[in-house]
């Protein structure tokens, strides 16, 4: 039998938190569509500035430059210390298992610093190399779009570990043997057998980072030092710099949008793909 | 596990992107005893300046106290909020139950700088009501907190309610026990674990959130971030090298301390 709890109990304990949500959330929300289509006057001026403005145009592009270079990156990287993560020696997987969550848990503002004290004109690395002799100079590798793309690969590997980790631990180590016994060399058991038995847990990791790295603004803001101004700081500085509120809520609609659509993408390709992987 | 270990490849790879993970944590180390007052290498002479700064300089402890505060509480309202939330969706099922999870964890996917301008409209129109739980006033800043934070103690508890084995809930109803009995005595000792992590993930959230708490304060609430941003930005305070090396040290110290613990349970 399965007797049911009443609906009325079921929504006396949601609501306290969707009614929360829907009045701090959903409905000011609204009220930043609002902006966008009434400030400075009625009418989608804004939407118009951000199709055709060259200023708005190049941000969008080296967004997007930056977030492609990036999810390659992160997530070339988080295969990599992934597999040693799953499949090493127990010591290696605690080490493996501390480099990901020691970082993970440590926030955005000390990682974007940390690329500072390393790699900027008087940090350790120029420093070094100065004293080394191999450098006059310091070379400037922050401030700049290299420093915003360095920091928010670092940043966002940990984020790639995660799927990329669940989709090899379903992969059954027999397969693997199997092929090594019917005279599949190492190299061919992982690019024709483990990398295409974990390709959905790929294609997930690489989607939550670059969603992630399109809403990016701690990490740019820091490392970009107002030279690599990326789609998030562009509405900061619509906001608190040179006030343009009505482009900043319209540039945060459009953003909104942008990740919908590649959250969709997500839930249809990685869902399916998942299923895939694991039969 | 079975199959093979990784080769010498697959080990240099792994140990070149770990050296890139943990490289800058161990630059701000030596940074942190310059005894210059902008952002260099110790030369000669290493000083501990910046840590006496942190003790002197009472702005550090103040924003610590306030992150702390911040951070309880609005740990403590996202917990409560999403328990009740979690178990009104295990023991009911209402029909739209999927519908419902995924509007309550829309804070964590909506990109931060939206969340940002969402709360920046709702608080700086709540200043016009009132000044307490408006814009750069502490209870505006638990308020932001706890949208951005209840979706993942959401998370955390509906995934340590899949593992409540519902016959004792039905077992409990069989003995004919109120609706408040189930929750309190039955289930929520079940979960009390899970929703312990909540609480703790919802704090550490809060106290390092920096993206939305930049849009809704400016000089009254300032977070123990909040302090670090301005740091950060605008002029490279070493100082904050200072508070990272702290910072990272404690982290750390948790992090090995828990694996510890699961090796002495396993």
């Amino acid at each position: 039998m399965h007797a049911r709890t009443p609906a009325r109990t079921g929504f006396l304990l949601t609501a306290p938190l969707l009614a929360f949500l829907l009045l701090a959330y959903v409905v000011p929300f609204l009220g930043v569509v609002q902006w966008s289509i009434t400030l400075p006057e009625p009418g989608f001026s804004q939407y118009r500035k951000l199709a055709t403005d060259p200023l708005a145009l190049s941000v969008l592009v080296r967004t997007l430059r930056i977030c492609a270079l990036v999810t390659v990156a992160a997530t070339a990287a988080a295969y990599a210390i992934a597999y040693v993560w799953v499949r090493g020696t127990p010591v290696q997987r605690r080490l493996a298992e501390l480099c990901i969550l020691i970082p993970f848990w440590i926030s955005v503002l000390t990682r974007a610093f940390g690329w500072l004290a390393l790699l900027s004109n008087r940090g350790l690395l120029n420093t070094w190399l100065q004293d080394l002799g191999i450098l006059a100079e310091p070379l400037t590798l922050v401030r700049n779009e290299f420093g915003v793309i360095v920091g928010m690969t670092h940043f966002l590997i940990p984020f790639a570990v995660f799927p990329i980790v669940s989709a090899m631990r379903a992969v059954d180590g027999r397969v693997l043997l199997a092929a090594r016994g019917l005279g599949a060399s190492r190299l061919r058991v992982f690019w024709r057998i483990f990398v295409p038995m974990t390709f959905a847990g790929i294609v997930g990791a690489a989607l939550i980072v670059f969603v992630f790295a399109l809403g990016f603004f701690v990490t740019p803001a820091i490392l970009g030092g107002g030279h690599s101004v990326m789609v998030a700081e562009l509405v900061y500085l619509h906001m608190f710099q040179s006030p343009d509120w009505g482009l900043g809520a319209a540039i945060s609609v459009m953003l909104l949008l942008v990740v919908g659509l590649l959250m969709l993408l997500l839930f249809r390709f990685a869902r399916p793909a998942g299923l895939r992987a694991s039969r | 596990m079975t199959g093979s270990r990784p080769g010498r490849a697959a080990l240099t790879a792994a140990m070149v992107v770990a050296t890139f993970l943990l490289l800058p944590l161990l630059a701000v180390v030596p940074i942190s005893f310059t005894p210059a007052r902008f952002l260099s290498m110790p030369k000669g002479s290493w000083s501990l300046v910046h840590y006496r700064e942190l003790i002197d300089n009472p702005d550090w402890g103040r924003s610590v106290l306030l992150s702390l505060r911040i951070g309880v509480v609005s740990s403590l309202i996202a917990t409560a909020l999403a328990t009740m939330f979690a178990l009104g969706i295990w023991m009911a099922r209402p029909r739209l139950s999927a519908l419902l999870v995924g509007f309550v964890l829309l804070p964590m996917v909506v990109p931060p700088i939206v969340s940002a301008m969402t709360l920046y409209f709702l608080l700086t129109g709540l200043s016009q009501l009132t000044g307490l739980l408006g814009y750069d006033a502490w209870l505006g800043v638990v308020l932001a907190h706890v949208v951005m934070i209840v979706p993942f103690a959401v998370v955390l508890i509906l995934v340590a309610l899949a593992g409540v084995d519902r016959r004792i809930d039905l077992a409990a109803r069989g003995f004919g026990a109120t609706l408040t009995q189930r929750a309190l005595r039955v289930i929520l000792p079940n979960i009390r674990f899970g929703v312990l992590m909540a609480a703790l993930l919802a704090f550490v959230l809060s106290w390092e959130e920096i993206g939305v708490t930049l849009f809704i304060t400016s000089v009254n609430a300032i977070t123990l971030p909040r302090l670090m941003w301005m740091g950060v930005h605008d002029n490279i305070d070493p100082a904050i090298a200072a508070v990272s090396v702290v910072l990272i040290t404690l982290t750390t110290i948790a992090l090995i301390g828990r694996m510890m613990l699961h090796r002495a349970d396993a």
